[in-house]
């Protein structure tokens, strides 16, 4: 029986139910364990997936505030007197759009213009870029940048290594793995990171991440906070040594901050109209094809990224396929590989599916043929059900936003989501 | 977390519940513990009327946020009626697994087949085994 496929019984379903520590923990591990977060593996790292209901969890967000551990995300320094024009090379998207402290959401292609990751690089200053990657990820992303990096490093990837200091070479990689990472996320996610460092006397950082406009971050010391999410909801990300990360968490849950675990991140995201790298994308998909063009800097016409070449050919044959959202109009739940039925076309599929608990209705991601209209059929364990096609987000600042699709791409970044650090 | 396991339910290693009434029905659902395991349940794919189901046999699919699962009849028999209130009140199955979030009930085949189902103990004991 094909359909059973899709899914298992019970039994198999879970991965692990007795909380014994088998991956990479985070500094927030035991936070999890007392709040009885339900671990699971992730990318080998024990994760909380939730705390007991993801919905609630969801809706927290949505309502109020909520925080999430995501100490697994990679966070990599990139200094140098180099840097911008490395970076100009490494990723789609081009940092002379940010002014100091700014943040850029963006593809790293391959030479095929297919995706090897999406990553948030922030602009501290003129020989320092900090970048977070999924963790998932993590390997073939450091050995990615690590290797194109030793190009634009005049004195060679070794001279960190004899002793010189980082802001001495062109480029020099260096990742952050004793750095935690904890978003804090919701419509009154700002106030309470606000009170939390009044509460601690970090007058000047609290005025400072006060001030910051989305998409900009601040830091002071070893703390850094980035106006950024992956929810669409307004929200901070605060990157911090392990303890003080502990610090923080006890906290903000002092402050009627409730956690939120990787699951609730997940139906948020998607409710955000956010692609989740692995997903929705990978390195055989371009960012034409999943929706992310809007990334992709084309001007000026002479900054050679790596993939530009396979992208532009993409784009004057003209792209097959394209990531559009889907609301499905009975009862039910789309999933992942869900087949979808277009009218006169080839078929597509489900990238990403899940229920909206904000819309009560099922929602998903899917890549379709170019030519797919404003409805499509998905097949659901053997039976066609009928689905809306919609530009995403579905959601964006506790309010639905879902309308019909419009016929033509977005042109401008200004119509694409925002999004901030995958998981 | 100790989950609940009634003492006169019997139970599938799939973790279903079955209840035999004094009219001869069947009346089945997933256990305490399975709701558990899958989290905020948002659907379910309950069969028709009249269906013919066999034991171990996919009968209904308990979809939560997370991940769509199969429910397997614990006996074989024909379904006579599937819980109305599902279709509004998915949610049900998290605060009342054994209640009101019952799933189907059935005609069983063989009555007897019931017998050779688990027990509240044996259910309990192979959760506990399950964990480790």
């Amino acid at each position: 029986m094909a359909a059973r496929k899709q899914r298992a019984a019970i039994a198999f379903f879970i991965l692990r139910t007795d909380n014994t520590a088998m991956g990479h923990q985070t500094p927030l591990y035991n936070e999890h364990l007392a709040l009885h977060g339900k671990l699971v593996d992730f990318a080998g790292w024990d994760m909380p997936i939730h705390y007991g209901s993801q919905v609630e969890e969801h809706h927290q967000v949505r309502n109020d505030a909520g925080m999430f551990d995501v100490s697994h995300m990679t966070i990599v320094d990139l200094r140098g007197t180099r840097v911008r024009a490395f970076l100009q090379h490494l990723i789609a998207n081009n940092v002379d759009k940010l002014k100091p402290q700014q943040a850029l959401y963006t593809c790293m292609l391959n030479e095929h213009g297919g995706v090897i990751d999406d990553l948030i690089v922030y602009f501290m200053d003129e020989q320092w870029f900090r970048v977070v990657v999924n963790a998932a990820t993590r390997e073939k992303d450091l050995a990615w940048i690590n290797a194109h990096a030793a190009a634009f490093d005049a004195h060679g990837s070794a001279s960190v290594a004899a002793g010189r200091t980082p802001e001495a070479t062109g480029v020099s990689v260096t990742e952050r793995p004793e750095l935690a990472m904890i978003a804090v996320q919701g419509p009154h996610a700002r106030e309470r990171v606000a009170g939390v460092l009044t509460d601690t006397g970090q007058h000047a950082l609290r005025d400072a991440a006060l001030q910051l406009k989305p998409f900009y971050a601040a830091y002071s010391g070893d703390i850094f906070i980035g106006r950024t999410g992956y929810t669409g909801e307004d929200g901070f990300e605060v990157l911090l040594p392990g303890q003080a990360a502990v610090t923080l968490w006890r906290a903000l849950l002092a402050k009627d901050v409730k956690p939120v675990g990787l699951g609730a991140r997940d139906t948020l995201r998607l409710e955000a109209g956010m692609n989740l790298y692995g997903t929705d994308m990978d390195e055989t998909i371009s960012p034409l094809e999943c929706g992310l063009e809007w990334t992709v800097a084309w001007e000026p016409k002479e900054r050679a990224f790596i993939g530009r070449d396979a992208l532009e050919k993409q784009k004057t044959q003209g792209v097959a396929r394209k990531l559009v959202g889907l609301v499905l109009e009975d009862r039910g739940v789309l999933r992942n590989h869900q087949k979808v039925i277009v009218e006169g076309a080839d078929t597509g599929e489900i990238t990403s599916g899940s229920f909206s608990p904000t819309l009560g209705k099922a929602i998903a991601l899917a890549r379709v043929p170019a030519a797919t209209g404003a409805r499509v059929t998905v097949d659901i364990r053997g039976s066609l059900h009928p689905a809306r096609v919609v530009k995403p987000p579905f959601v964006r600042n506790g309010r639905a936003v879902v309308a019909p699709v419009a016929s033509d791409p977005p042109g401008t970044v200004g119509l694409g989501p925002a999004p901030g650090m995958g998981s | 977390m100790m989950s609940t396991i009634p003492k006169h339910l019997k139970y599938t290693k799939t973790h279903e519940w079955v209840d035999l009434q004094k009219d001869g029905t069947a009346t089945i659902g997933i256990t305490d513990h399975a709701q558990d395991l899958l989290g905020d349940v948002v659907f379910i794919d309950v069969p028709s009327v009249g269906k013919q189901v066999k034991a171990g046999g996919a009968c209904a699919v308990v979809e939560s946020v997370k991940a769509a699962s199969d429910i397997y009849s614990p006996i074989a028999g024909d379904v006579i009626e599937a819980n109305p209130a599902l279709a509004d009140q998915p949610e049900l199955v998290n605060k009342d697994a054994y209640g009101t979030a019952w799933i189907l009930r059935l005609m069983p085949a063989n009555a007897a087949d019931i017998d050779g189902l688990l027990d509240a103990a044996a259910y309990a004991a192979f959760i506990a085994a399950d964990a480790h």
